[in-house]
């Protein structure tokens, strides 16, 4: 029996390369899935090394330790661009949960209901992996494969979460559909990263929708479908042609139907990128 | 628990002192606070992040114990309930202004609550009613409907600016009328009240249930011999083979047909086979995987219609067709009124099992000593547990001592056996004091639902808006055993009229077993399945008749001089007119809110709509046409102090505070002074079970009746006169009336067995008569009134709906406290907005607190309470029950206002999103 806090990243390589233990950092994903059962006898946490704290700019981006709160997310200094992955750090669990849980942790639980991934998803986010061998990078689509499911290597830790530079103006907005207001699991939720120009044409739009596949994914035809239109008010954004919504796969779960994600997933997607277009307008959802 | 001397003691500083341990790896911070450190004040309600009751700072950052390793926090402040309240002002004014505002009732919650709140109000000087939901929205409560904790965390927020700390609400004498605190409430607002889980001897062994993973399985152990020897290994194994007594128990004479242990083969997913009994070390490790069984899963009729089908396999022996009982109530002839009459609406209706999802989990403690057997643990009727142990055990009743703990809510769950046979049993065969704290998964997969219904119902109605006949035809799933089914099936079809005067009515309810979780009594017995349905279809009917509803529903209510359905003539105390016409203002005004929304709506082409809905209910209180007496016993010791005997259990509702309010009116004693022992089953009289919202009514006209008697006792030792006001000093008793003084001197009195120089011991048995075979008769001698108006807004686009104001009326006939009975109507409602909303328990699917969805802080809008008080000729002082009422009427009401808002009527709940939006996008393509 062991537990292990290394206080570098250094002194977690062996451990991780033996493949002997259980990783915990904020331990808000890793007690609930004991369900009944005793913590496995070894433990390797990995609250207390240093790589994996703190934002810090990089490259002209942003690399967000895996260690990182949904907390110190809201508290951060962050352009507009990261204002949805700021309400989707409020809406994850509760203040209990914000406080502990961490960003690599909700993304390596990868659950298709993660609140985290659909706003790194349009922030391009990529996801930095440490083991003895070395760092590598992988774009946080090619990270998360399945559901729980990772291509994680088994002495490989996530270090971090890297967002590149993006526009200054990028505006963003993010909502997770749920039956209650707090402590909720998503039923869908879409995050959306908008850029446009003086004539409020479109210039780059990124929409991501979660809880609606196996992993939450880009909407890439929709975005496709949508550079270059004109928005000014909330009129002038056309119905979402569902073709562009067939990326999507839902199931049917205690939380909702398959069919009425299918159904509220591009109403919601409406709503959000109208939110992202105009914050001020009161789109409801 | 380990001590595991090989690793590093993880040091802290625990409420401001420097403490060190010896978890295990991977211990969690909730468990070596309780277990190694005495600090019982932090909570384990789910272990899953999911209800918040463990929340703790530690370096002052609020987080769930049960999901912080504890060496994470080796060098880190940690600060618990306890701690704070003896050092943080914050957290003073706080529990003060919990106390105030009766914003802890059962108490399970309150530590997380106020360290969430503390944490809140050091950041926050005046937080807003957002600022504190967010902040307390990682804390689950079932008792109290938030509203309360709301307002509380404001006015420790103004205290805390103002440097006040002091109560607003000053007790006085505390007679009845009076918002007292709770008497028991100091303890729960400091942590100090101790619960099932917070008061196990040291020593205990540790008990744990093997369960059947599946809905119906044959099973077969292994080497049980071998796997108990096995070292390390367990003390005990025990099985069906192990019980004494009788392998059997139930709450209902005639219906005791649940084993302890399944034997050969189960009957619902986490029916107990076998438990393991062991050092606490050993125990902290048990998988229930390494037990040797072997299961054989069989075809389970898991619904009714699978239960009811030809040639269905029978559950029990006994129970031909899988039909547990029936009950009916006829008058008149619905058939042919119904066939003649002007309007007729119909429809069928169904729920869901509903779980009643209180913070604490089924925990105890038995030891067995010198013969006798002592059991503590939460429980909602004692007396009722020590006849079903005594039997089980195979010793005597008197050999059997229930002391019930703190219950951290109960709601009717706690009424049936759950943890006490197992770890009474343990002790019985190992000698040593036994424990057991059930898990939330547990706790949900095993212990008593809501039954599921499936309700029939037509509806006629004059053109003037009279009811000609009500035919109400229900099937309820009460699951693998009795439990309280035939409750269920008798008291349905007494209430399904509503409080409506029918002169042709017929009502039938059937209890069908099936291999689902035991249902059995939760808020109201059926009550509310059937009030769902009945009270939409009477909105539909005056719709089609074209009267207003709230209109209609006074057209047709009872009045004093009404017969019910079941012919009781109801002479006075009737108040559901004064109800209804007490929330017409409210009524008229969300009607005409509403509309204007929705104009305003429509024209910018907003999805978003508003409703009003309206829905009433009655509910009789006590048992249904069966005895049910309390007893209350009260004395007065050689030195003056008067004693109350209290036995019935306070499960959150107030019992304790209500009975001793209605016993010092009774005797002239200001409450203050009263001091009050019980629940114990040693030392107090039955008092009855908590349920069917009898202890005000039942519990405190037996207080009111000795507080009379043992007045007239110390009225007669001085022939003073029945205005003589008493004074009790230390050895003596003062009394003064218009002329006379006396003094009795106590001292020089002989004491009796109980140690009293006076007592008093009196009973009270509601005056009921058994229904005949139309189900005539006296079933209840009190009813009680409710009517609920509630504002909801739909989102037509995405199904959800979001209640944003309820008004609701409570005919109390006498509030003997209103601010806990505000606190009943609170958290009926949110019970009841839950039902409507997202409560739906599906075996194998939603058994913890993130699957099952309970309403959070963010989910209950304000509540106006407005009470009305019709004076009931036999409770006390003219007091009514109200534990179940305040629920019946929220969950219809939520329809008919989504019906109002958009035009659909769910003939089914909870109205989930997904359902309501398919239900509108139904409607937009008929």
């Amino acid at each position: 029996m062991d537990y292990a806090i290394p206080k570098s990243l250094d002194d977690a390589f062996p451990i991780l390369g033996a493949g002997t233990h259980a990783i915990v950092a904020g331990g808000t994903d890793f007690f609930p899935s004991l369900g009944d059962n005793p913590p496995p006898e070894n433990i390797l946490d990995v609250s207390g090394i240093p790589e994996l704290q703190g934002i810090t700019r990089l490259d002209g981006g942003w690399r967000i330790g895996g260690g990182v709160t949904w907390t110190d997310i809201i508290r951060a200094p962050l352009p507009p661009a990261f204002d949805a992955l700021k309400a989707a750090a409020r809406e994850v669990g509760s203040v209990q949960i914000q406080n502990a849980g961490t960003v690599a942790g909700n993304i390596c639980n990868a659950s298709p209901a993660a609140d985290g991934i659909p706003p790194l998803l349009v922030l391009d986010a990529s996801v930095e992996l440490a083991s003895r061998r070395g760092m590598r990078k992988l774009p946080l689509e090619s990270f998360v494969t399945g559901v729980r499911q990772v291509a994680l290597e088994l002495d490989e830790i996530v270090t971090a979460v890297h967002v590149p530079a993006i526009a200054a103006e990028t505006r963003s907005a993010f909502q997770k559909l749920g039956s209650r207001k707090y402590l909720v699991i998503s039923i869908a939720m879409v995050a959306v990263a908008i850029n446009t120009d003086e004539d409020h044409r479109i210039a780059d739009i990124r929409v991501a929708i979660g809880a609606c596949s196996p992993v939450a994914c880009r909407m890439t035809s929709l975005e496709d479908s949508l550079v270059g239109l004109r928005v000014k008010t909330g009129d002038d954004l056309p119905p979402l042609e569902p073709a562009h919504f067939s990326c999507l796969s839902p199931i049917s779960d205690m939380r909702g139907s398959a069919g009425y994600r299918g159904v509220t997933a591009s109403r919601l997607a409406r709503n959000v990128i109208l939110r992202a277009l105009c914050p001020e307008t009161s789109i409801h959802a | 628990m380990h001590s595991c001397l090989e690793m590093q003691p993880v040091k802290f500083t625990l409420n401001g002192d420097d403490v060190q341990a010896h978890p295990v790896p991977g211990e969690r911070l909730s468990d070596t606070l309780r277990e190694r450190l005495a600090t019982r004040d932090v909570k384990v309600g789910c272990n899953a992040g999911d209800c918040g009751a463990c929340t703790v700072l530690v370096d002052g950052i609020p987080v769930c114990a049960c999901l912080t390793p504890t060496r994470q926090v080796a060098g880190s402040m940690v600060d618990s309930l306890s701690g704070l309240v003896a050092r943080d002002t914050a957290a003073q004014s706080l529990a003060t202004a919990f106390l105030d505002q009766g914003a802890a009732q059962c108490g399970i919650c309150t530590p997380g609550m106020i360290v969430s709140a503390v944490a809140l109000l050091r950041d926050v000087e005046s937080p807003s009613e957002s600022d504190i939901e967010d902040a307390l929205g990682g804390v689950l409560c079932r008792c109290t409907g938030y509203r309360k904790i709301i307002d509380a965390v404001i006015q420790a927020s103004r205290t805390s600016v103002s440097g006040e700390t002091a109560s607003r609400r000053g007790n006085g004498r505390g007679w009845i009328g009076t918002s007292v605190r709770r008497v028991d409430g100091l303890e729960k607002v400091e942590g100090r009240d101790r619960f099932g889980d917070d008061i196990a001897h040291p020593e205990s062994l540790v008990l744990k249930l093997v369960r059947s993973p599946f809905p119906r399985a044959r099973f077969t152990f292994g080497d049980l011999d071998a796997y108990r020897d096995s070292r390390p290994g367990p003390v005990a194994v025990l099985t069906a083979a192990d019980i004494p007594g009788v392998n059997r128990f139930g709450v209902i004479p005639g219906f005791e047909d649940q084993p302890v242990f399944a034997e050969a083969e189960t009957r619902f997913r986490g029916e107990a086979v076998a438990a393991v009994v062991g050092e606490p070390d050993f125990m902290s490790g048990f998988k229930a995987e390494d037990f040797p069984v072997a299961w054989h899963e069989l075809a389970a009729a898991e619904e009714m219609s699978a239960a009811l089908a030809e040639g269905a396999y029978q559950l029990h022996e006994d129970r031909s067709g899988n039909i547990l009982c029936t009950g009916r109530v006829v008058c008149g002839d619905a058939g042919s009124a119904l066939a003649g009459c002007d309007h007729l609406a119909e429809a069928t209706f169904g729920t869901a099992f509903v779980e009643h999802a209180y913070i604490e989990p089924e925990a105890g403690y038995a030891v067995w000593s010198e013969g006798r057997m002592t059991v503590h643990a939460c429980t909602q009727a004692p007396v009722l547990d020590r006849e079903c142990l005594a039997r089980i055990l195979g010793i005597g009743c008197d050999d059997v001592r229930i002391v019930p703990t703190a219950v951290g809510g109960g709601f009717g769950s706690k009424l049936d056996l759950s943890v006490q046979p197992f770890i009474a049993l343990a002790s019985m065969k190992t000698g040593r004091p036994v424990r057991i704290a059930y898990s939330r998964i547990e706790s949900m997969q095993s212990t008593t639902k809501r039954h599921p219904s499936e309700i029939r119902v037509r509806m006629g109605a004059r053109p003037d808006g009279k009811i000609t006949g009500l035919e109400v035809i229900g099937r309820f799933n009460t699951g693998a055993y009795a439990s309280w089914g035939p409750t269920v099936a008798n008291r349905v079809p007494v209430h399904a009229s509503g409080p409506y005067r029918i002169d042709d009515y017929r009502c039938e309810a059937v209890a069908v077993l099936t291999n689902g979780p035991p249902a059995g009594a939760f808020r109201g017995f059926g009550v509310p399945q059937a009030a769902a349905a009945v009270e939409t279809l009477v909105d539909k009917l005056a719709e089609q008749v074209g009267i207003d509803p709230l209109r209609f529903r006074i057209i047709n209510c009872l009045e004093n001089g009404s017969h019910t359905v079941t012919g009781q003539h109801l002479d006075s105390g009737v108040g559901i007119r004064q109800c209804l016409e007490a929330l017409q203002p409210a009524w008229s005004r969300r009607l005409r809110e509403s509309a204007e929304f929705n104009a305003a709506a429509h024209s910018r082409d907003d999805p978003l709509r508003r409703g009003a809905g309206i829905a009433a209910g009655w509910y009789g209180c006590g048992n249904t046409s069966l005895p049910n007496p309390s007893t209350i016993r009260a004395g007065v010791l050689p030195g003056g102090d008067v004693v109350l005997h209290q036995g019935a259990v306070d499960i959150g509702q107030g019992a304790n505070t209500v009975i001793a309010q209605l016993f010092a009116t009774a005797l002239g004693l200001p409450l203050g002074k009263l001091s009050i022992l019980g629940a114990d089953t040693d030392i107090t009289p039955d008092a009855g079970k908590t349920s069917a919202s009898r202890q005000t009514y039942v519990s405190g006209n037996a207080a009111r009746l000795a507080g009379s008697a043992l007045k007239a006792r110390i009225l007669k030792l001085c022939n003073a006169s029945d205005d003589a006001i008493l004074d009790f000093r230390a050895g003596e008793i003062h009394l003064s009336g218009p002329g006379s003084e006396h003094v009795i001197d106590l001292s020089r009195m002989p004491v009796d067995r109980h140690g009293y120089v006076l007592s008093a011991e009196e009973t009270y048995d509601p005056p009921v008569t058994p229904l005949d075979d139309h189900g005539q008769g006296i079933p209840y001698a009190q009813f009680g009134y409710a009517a609920h108006v509630v504002l909801v807004e739909v989102d037509t686009s995405l199904g959800c709906v979001r209640p944003l104001h309820v008004t609701a009326a409570h005919d109390v006939g006498k509030a003997v406290n209103p601010l806990l009975a505000e606190g009943q109507v609170h958290g009926g409602v949110a019970q009841g907005l839950g039902m409507a909303l997202m409560e739906e328990y599906i075996p194998g699917k939603t058994e913890n607190l993130h699957d099952y969805l309970i309403p959070s802080i963010g989910d209950v809008p304000p509540i106006e309470t407005i009470f009305v008080e019709e004076p009931d000729p036999h409770g006390p002082y003219g007091a009514k029950g109200l534990g179940e009422h305040v629920l019946i009427p929220t969950a219809p009401a939520v329809l008919n206002a989504i019906a109002n808002a958009c035009g659909i009527r769910l003939e089914a709940l909870p109205a989930s999103p997904s359902r309501v939006l398919d239900a509108i996008r139904s409607r937009e393509h008929a």
